[in-house]
């Protein structure tokens, strides 16, 4: 059904051309491909790919501690998450491990959800903040500093100690308080409700 | 440590993303500028004819001070309505139309750069949302992109990792489809607030909209580039100032996931994704990734910030739900709806209905609360993944009346209540509620929002 409706598709194109085998046949080129675009260069892909896998691939070289993470977040983040990361509103507290037995949120509209008790991966945190913080000036921080930064907020979170040195080993190996808590998506239609 | 109270935070935010920061609390009333001004009309043919033939008739009374009534927005005070407008020309032909000045939907809120505004449901009719009024969710502002410069990267797990420009992307052969994208934050104000009477429609359920969508079909630009048999999991990346990345099943592109340039007959509004988009029918808005620079073919979820701390449903189990892509059908009562008024006798119970897994195939109206339920007509088109109108005539009869509506989709699924969410995810759930939800109509013809269902 699928490739049929590429063919009707491509033949519908077809019609309003002019010219070719492939309009006037209207198949599928032959090779699968339209030869469009062009090659991407190695270059070109990695000044984009800085994605960052659960598994830490994609770590870039460099390190942090958490006393120099803690200058970076005074300079660049405590403005809106405040100096202990409390959080000011609407900007979301960072910091916190309450309650620390369970996982109350789906019960308690109150629970506050922080990195250090709703985040899975510690790998999302450098990932995030290295793409998206500052929020007025994105992108800004060097690889050493968003070590640091993750650093410092995994240790106050209570999840790693205070001498830990951030670097793509040592941050790969964290787990997460939360990381068991999530379950994939089980609904599936029908009549019942989940 | 202080502890910023929740429930001080959680009612201005409509779309459940306080933690993204700034100005969430956007303020309606700045707004309401963007009306015809009298400035406007008097530069136009009527102006040149001379202010004598104007007459202030409809918003301005009779000693041309600016009428207020009720339910007329600012911008009509600019209007200029002559007292028999067959006897003067009217304007002449311009460049870009606009609404008549006695029409002036609004999205609310606006000002937040990192934040939504919702679509004003209870102002439309039929079921295409028009461009200007498709809500927004950002999660960095709005980028300024330049479509000559703006390129589609494609790379891991492919045969020829390449770049497309937007002139490539429209050499494929496209395909028109008509979706609707909703926020996955959707349905969170009522169903945290369910007692909330002066909840709208629009702020109710308003992070939807539906369009017409062009582009290419996903699975063709991935033939292109020759995606390796082991792929199972794509990263989509976005060219915002937040580099937004969600990491999506390779399924969804062998089925139905798009790249689209076009919305309703135009290219894309900037506010949606210019100058393209992915689009995923039916799929939760976010990971409908807007401004799209990147596509990376892999074996496994990226576990992005917004597949993890965003974007997942707690539940009363002490889990998570994570990749809750598909959107469970949901309707909602547009007409009547608060602010408005019902007055006796007749009028059109009017609303909206759609499923995330297929087409609307019944959508039941209340006007007791819920103790009877009468089938609406479902007025055609009625597809697939995209709204549905439904409306059913109704005779008022000056008593207590609640106005609900509830959705069967082509799975069998039926729109549950708050009480069944309530009793499988917990009252702390976030995030992919649909709830029933309606409008309690008062002896007095008023109507307020009535979400205890």
């Amino acid at each position: 059904m699928r490739r049929f409706m590429c063919t009707v598709v491509v033949a519908l194109i077809a019609s309003a051309c002019s010219g070719g085998t492939r309009a006037e046949t209207g198949e599928l080129p032959a090779s699968g491909r339209y030869e469009l675009g062009r090659a991407a260069t190695a270059a070109e892909i990695a000044a984009q790919d800085i994605d960052i896998g659960p598994d830490g691939l994609g770590l870039p070289a460099g390190s942090g501690t958490v006393a120099q993470g803690a200058m970076v977040f005074g300079a660049q983040c405590a403005s809106c998450h405040g100096v202990r990361g409390e959080g000011i509103s609407p900007f979301p507290q960072l910091i916190g491990r309450e309650p620390r037995a369970g996982f109350p949120f789906g019960r308690d509209p109150r629970a506050v959800k922080t990195i250090g008790n709703y985040w899975p991966y510690a790998t999302t945190l450098f990932d995030y903040v290295r793409r998206a913080m500052p929020q007025l000036t994105p992108g800004s921080l060097s690889d050493d500093e968003v070590y640091a930064v993750t650093a410092w907020l995994l240790a106050q979170n209570e999840v790693i100690a205070g001498d830990v040195v951030l670097n793509a080993e040592t941050l790969r190996l964290v787990k997460m308080p939360a990381r068991d808590r999530f379950v994939v998506d089980d609904r599936k239609g029908g009549p019942e409700i989940r | 440590m202080t502890e910023p109270n929740p429930s001080d935070r959680a009612p201005a935010d409509p779309t459940g993303e306080i933690t993204d920061g700034i100005s969430e609390d956007g303020d309606s009333a700045h707004g309401s500028a963007n009306g015809l001004s009298r400035r406007d009309l008097l530069t136009g043919a009527a102006g040149a004819i001379g202010g004598a033939l104007l007459a202030r008739v409809g918003t301005l009374d009779a000693q041309g001070a600016p009428a207020q009534p009720t339910g007329v927005t600012p911008a009509t005070a600019g209007a200029q309505v002559l007292a028999d407008p067959t006897k003067a020309p009217g304007l002449p032909t311009s460049g870009q139309g606009t609404r008549s000045p006695f029409v002036s939907p609004q999205r609310t809120p606006t000002g937040a750069i990192a934040g939504s505004s919702l679509t004003p449901l209870q102002d439309l009719s039929g079921t295409i949302t028009p461009s200007d009024l498709h809500f927004e969710r950002h999660h960095a502002g709005i980028p300024a992109l330049d479509p000559a410069r703006h390129t589609l990267l494609i790379h891991g797990l492919v045969d020829r990792p390449s770049v497309f420009t937007l002139a490539d992307i429209m050499r494929f052969p496209y395909v028109s489809r008509v979706h609707f994208v909703e926020c996955s934050g959707n349905g969170r104000a009522a169903y945290r607030d369910p007692n909330n009477e002066t909840f709208t429609a629009q702020s109710v359920a308003g992070l939807a909209a539906n369009s017409e969508w062009i582009g290419v079909p996903l699975r063709v630009l991935f033939q292109e580039v020759g995606a390796k048999p082991e792929a199972t999991w794509f990263l989509a990346e976005g060219g915002d100032a937040c580099v937004m990345t969600r990491s999506i099943p390779m399924a969804k592109a062998l089925d139905d996931a798009m790249i689209v340039w076009a919305q309703n007959g135009e290219p894309i509004r900037p506010e949606q994704g210019y100058p393209m988009r992915l689009l995923l029918p039916g799929w939760e808005g976010n990971a409908n990734v807007k401004w799209l620079r990147r596509l990376e073919l892999g074996t496994a979820p990226w576990m992005t910030r917004w597949e993890t701390s965003k974007y997942t449903d707690p539940l009363a189990s002490g889990t998570a739900r994570q990749f809750s892509f598909e959107v469970d059908a949901r309707s909602i009562i547009t007409a009547p709806s608060h602010p408005g008024t019902v007055t006796k006798g007749w009028c059109n119970i009017s609303g909206l209905a759609w499923s995330g897994r297929g087409a609307i195939t019944r959508v039941e109206v209340s006007t007791d609360g819920a103790k009877s339920w009468v089938d609406a007509l479902l007025h055609p088109p009625v597809a697939s993944k995209a709204f549905t109108r439904f409306s059913i005539p109704w005779s008022w009869d000056g008593g207590a009346a609640a106005l609900l509506s509830r959705a069967t989709d082509d799975t069998g699924y039926v729109q549950p209540t708050r009480e069944q969410i309530v009793a499988v995810r917990g009252a702390g759930t976030d995030y992919h509620l649909n709830h029933i939800v309606g409008w309690r109509v008062d002896a007095d013809g008023r109507v307020f929002f009535y979400g205890d269902s």
